[in-house]
């Protein structure tokens, strides 16, 4: 289980003359499940968002799952279907249900039958624990509600990697914890993760490896324990120091 | 802190006091709060009571309803003659239609209403709506031309008054509806060439009046069909109208298309959506629901408009009644009273109309919580 | 931070991905094909109804062109600002169709926006009948079509009104007729010119005067009376020029003759029905857009405001207006072109403006295509030129935001 799913090699991006992914050298092994953190303006949401190609990376080459992400459609289709993900303001859609939701992409893109969409849609509700709310509207439902639905529409093309943009941010702090409980219980079934998050006991508790990102480059990676136990960097025990001094 | 919610508890709530309520109070806070208020109402009733007795004596009191044009003349216009209108309502509101065939056009109106009133009800929004109107639009000009099973035939340009009216705003509407959709979506897209195309229509017809518009259909469209050729005129019209409401229809859309966060789009994209899946099920119910308003604005100026094409010489409610008055020396002077009559069904279909639009934002606001 | 320059590289690069794909899927490729076909498809349409356009022309002996322009028009106008008589030239006939067309659009904008503002004010005045008249008001003229409207007056003020010879005298030497509105007007004389120095010193007096007043407050916060001390300068200035100038008085009257009113200045009664129609119905659009322009300053702005202690007036002045008008000019632009461009529907009334005169030349020329196409551009060049105005303003507001 140690192939390479996910890799990037000399990625570079810029927005504008603003160079934001530097050099990006990683390699994403099956069922791993890495916690990439960082200052602000780090580039952390950026390169996992090149993952699925919602931006476009301009040198390097990267490829998921054997598939080179380049300006090809069908590759960028390929890999959408094989990569979920789960944004910090959820994006759920507001004028369909949460099965709605759920079923969309199933139907559409999946080209599955309507029955047999809403029954897998209703299984991957039942493991983020809000089946119940199934015929409600998302703005009907509380913000980790609404992020534990985002998961599970993101789960039901049964996807082979998740990618998690700061899941927990938007959230009051006494949803957190739900959501993270689901993510938690989702890193257990052997799913390559990739999230951006500031929530350390999770890294510790989940990640297989940590990635410290800072300007456009990752600037140290590591198991957690040796992670948090001895940054090698100053610019990782600077960081560290500000977010786990409260 | 649980303590004191505890002790807080403990005070049963109260009703609140009755308000300082009843008729002087409302008069004192609405009609006469200081002197600027008082004034202002003194003014105001000075000039209703100057006013409203003569408008009432010489709309109603003293008016005549008979269609008598020797009483109408002898009022010498101190009185409304609603005569005239008793006398040429048929005209009015058929315009040339053969008289004896009217009921065609009066079935066509009824049905058209009907479906209208059915399509304003947001549970009958579903696929069979435009189903629905395709069917009536078929069996409108079905009906309205006739030359089978013993209808005569009626060509186009004998069609008039408020089915015409009528006829125009909703089909130029629905065949703009569409073609609008495309062109908002085109003014946002990252094509520069589709782009610049969707601005340089939008634009060049929200510059010009409409009047120039349908002159263009009513001399240059002949010019543009192959020789021998001549559209008829209202196929010529109804084109010139669908492109004039197109764009302001479009510039309603974007509205509500810029209006979608960026997320929604990353959502359908992350998800694999295809550009036009995402546009269809994601984005456009959105937006459009969101600018319902501006759209109903959209439709209420194109019910006004279609009174332009009576500069066109087509017969609609406007054309038609120069048609039922201009003619006949006898009534010719009780144009104003026919003005009034017009006016207030041009009224009536434009005032439900924003009211509907009011109503339905309240509506779907209370339904997106 | 310093690190950050040492890694970046200058620029992007200029290409976007240096690896290799079948071109035909890629999305850049796609977006090309795209763009082709839509210019294909639309030199298609085009080719084919110029095609067809052409041909039907020589089928029909239509010559093509704008020389014509050049020729005498051969009719009359019944109303310009410009001298113009029949052995004119049609461009000159245009270019009275355009006076004619901004003359409604400039009156009708001035008084709309007077007559809006004050119906929008009135709409939200505390006092319930003036509140319901307004509204009353708006929703009856703006839910009837105005070339109905237009019509109506027209057909009011031709058909109600007594013959010239009977003229109505409301008010000592304002006639009005059937053959429309005469009014006295000043008659010219060297005199004025002082009258006019005058007035523009007066302006120049209350300009000085505001500048010193805001001077004074920035240094010392005193407020100087600033509205009444300008006025007062302003009618001092004109009356003091127009004594100097030997009080020049004649007044060009207009006479009730045996059939016909003479002298005095003159309106018609279509230039009246078209500006009156087109004022009653816009300025109830205006009035909706005054009224949720203020509206829309959200109630906090107030209640900080009046937190601040600052006066009613001042509120309204210093808080509330500035950012109304954000909210209120733009659609408010929009309202401007709209009248403009509907006093094209003064063509219904016989009115002499653009439209009048290309259809009056179109149908004795028989010069469609040139005809529709110089009015289009006229009315087209109007709105481009009002959109960049009101983009400028926009972005200079947009500026100041930040």
């Amino acid at each position: 289980m140690s192939d390479v799913i996910i890799s990037f090699a000399k990625v570079n991006k810029w927005f504008g003359q603003f160079h934001v992914l530097r050099d990006i050298d990683l390699d994403v092994a099956r069922g791993e499940r890495i916690v990439i953190c960082g200052p602000s303006g780090s580039g952390k949401s950026t390169l996992i968002r090149c993952i699925n190609r919602l931006e476009e990376h301009q040198e390097g080459h990267l490829s998921v799952d054997g598939v080179e992400l380049t300006d090809d459609v069908k590759a960028i289709e390929k890999v959408r279907r094989e990569v979920g993900m789960v944004f910090q303001q959820f994006n759920l859609f507001p004028h369909l249900t949460v099965l709605e939701n759920l079923t969309l992409a199933p139907t559409w893109v999946g080209k599955m039958p309507k029955k047999e969409a809403e029954e897998r849609a209703m299984a991957q509700l039942e493991r983020v624990r809000i089946a119940e709310q199934a015929r409600k509207y998302p703005l009907q439902l509380s913000g980790g509600q609404q992020q534990r639905v985002a998961i599970a529409r993101s789960l039901c093309l049964t996807p082979k990697i998740m990618l998690f943009d700061e899941p927990t941010s938007a959230l009051d702090p006494e949803m957190i914890k739900e959501v993270l409980d689901v993510m938690i219980d989702l890193a257990g079934q052997g799913i390559t993760m990739l999230c951006v998050t500031h929530e350390m006991g999770f890294a510790r508790s989940v990640a297989d490896r940590v990635i410290f990102m800072d300007q456009g480059q990752i600037i140290e990676q590591n198991s957690p324990t040796e992670f948090f136990a001895n940054p090698r960097s100053d610019r990782t025990r600077d960081f560290l120091s500000k977010i786990l001094s409260h | 802190m649980a303590a004191a919610n505890a002790m807080r508890s403990l005070i049963a709530a109260r009703p609140a006091p009755p308000r300082t309520a009843g008729s002087l109070s409302w008069l004192r806070r609405n009609l006469f709060a200081d002197w600027k208020n008082t004034l202002a109402t003194l003014l105001v009733v000075a000039v209703l009571v100057d006013w409203l007795p003569f408008v009432i004596e010489w709309g109603i009191v003293d008016a005549v309803l008979r269609p008598d044009n020797a009483a109408c003349r002898a009022l010498e216009h101190a009185a409304a003659c609603w005569g005239v209108i008793a006398e040429k309502y048929r005209l009015i509101l058929f315009g040339r239609f053969p008289f004896a065939e009217q009921w065609r056009p009066l079935v066509g109106m009824v049905m058209m209403v009907g479906l209208l009133a059915v399509s304003c009800l947001p549970r009958m929004w579903n696929r069979w709506l435009p189903v629905a109107w395709v069917v009536l639009f078929t069996c409108f000009f079905v009906l309205m031309r006739g030359g089978f099973a013993g209808l005569s035939f009626v060509e186009t340009a004998q069609w008039g008054g408020l089915p015409l009216t009528l006829l125009l705003s909703t089909l130029g509407l629905g065949a703009a509806f569409p073609l609008s959709i495309l062109i908002a979506l085109g003014r946002r897209s990252h094509l520069p060439a589709v782009r610049a195309f969707c601005i340089g229509y939008v634009e060049l017809i929200r510059g010009i009046p409409l009047i120039s518009v349908l002159f263009m259909a009513s001399f240059m469209f002949p010019l543009f069909m192959p020789p021998g050729k001549t559209p008829d005129v209202l196929l010529r019209v109804f084109v010139g109208i669908t492109l004039f409401a197109a764009a302001y229809l479009a510039e309603a859309i974007r509205g509500g298309l810029q209006a979608i966060p960026k997320g929604q789009f990353e959502a359908a994209d992350s998800l694999g959506l295809t550009y036009w899946q995402a546009q269809r099920k994601v984005v456009l119910p959105q937006a459009l629901r969101m600018v319902i308003p501006s759209i109903m604005n959209s439709f209420i100026s194109t019910f006004k408009d279609t009174s332009l094409v009576t500069i066109v010489s087509l017969y609609d409610l406007t054309g038609s009644l120069g048609l039922a008055l201009n003619g006949d020396a006898n009534w010719r002077q009780f144009y104003f009273e026919g003005y009034l009559f017009i006016g207030l069904i041009y009224w009536i279909g434009c005032f439900s109309m924003s009211r509907y639009s009011q109503w339905i934002e309240r509506r779907l606001a209370a339904d997106a919580v | 931070m310093a690190s950050t320059e040492q890694q970046s590289p200058a620029t992007p690069p200029a290409s976007t991905g240096g690896t290799k794909t079948s071109r035909w899927r890629s999305r850049a490729f796609r977006g090309l094909a795209y763009q082709v076909i839509l210019v294909v498809v639309v030199l298609l349409v085009g080719g084919y109804l110029a095609g067809n356009t052409l041909e039907n022309m020589r089928v029909r002996g239509i010559q093509s062109g704008f020389g014509f322009f050049l020729q005498p028009a051969g009719f009359g106008i019944g109303e310009s600002m410009i001298e113009y008589d029949s052995s004119e030239p049609y461009w000159k006939a245009f270019v009275v169709g355009l006076s004619n067309t901004l003359r409604v659009a400039v009156v009708g904008i001035v008084l709309t926006t007077l007559f809006g503002t004050l119906l929008g004010i009135g709409r939200l005045s505390r006092n319930f009948l003036l509140r319901t008249l307004c509204t009353a008001y708006v929703e009856l003229f703006r839910n009837v079509p105005v070339l109905l409207q237009l019509l109506m007056w027209y057909f009011v003020l031709t058909d109600w009104l007594p013959d010239m010879s009977a003229a109505l005298n409301p008010v000592t030497g304002f006639f009005l007729s059937k053959n429309g509105l005469s009014f006295p007007i000043p008659v010219w004389s060297a005199g004025h010119f002082a009258t006019l120095l005058g007035l523009g010193g007066g302006i120049a007096a209350a300009w000085w005067h505001a500048r010193r007043a805001r001077h004074a407050f920035e240094i010392s916060g005193a407020q100087w009376p600033v509205l009444w001390p300008a006025i007062g300068m302003l009618v001092a200035g004109t009356l003091i020029g127009w004594l100097v100038g030997g009080m020049p008085g004649a007044i060009d009257m207009p006479e009730r003759g045996e059939l016909n009113i003479s002298g005095g200045g003159a309106v018609t009664p279509e230039f009246i029905a078209v500006t009156m129609g087109l004022t009653i119905y816009t300025a109830a659009f205006v009035a909706e857009i005054v009224r949720s322009g203020i509206q829309a300053v959200p109630r906090g702005q107030s209640e900080a405001a009046n937190s601040l202690g600052l006066s009613r007036a001042q509120n309204l002045r210093l808080v509330l207006l500035p950012q109304a008008m954000r909210v209120i000019i733009p659609p408010v632009t929009n309202q401007y072109l709209n009248l403009t461009k509907n006093s094209s529907l003064a063509v219904a009334i016989g009115y002499p403006d653009l439209v009048s005169i290309s259809n009056t030349t179109l149908n004795q020329t028989g010069r469609a295509v040139e005809c529709i196409l110089v009015m289009m551009t006229v009315y087209l060049v109007l709105s481009l030129l009002t959109a960049a105005l009101t983009n400028w303003y926009n972005t200079r507001m947009a500026i100041k935001e930040r």
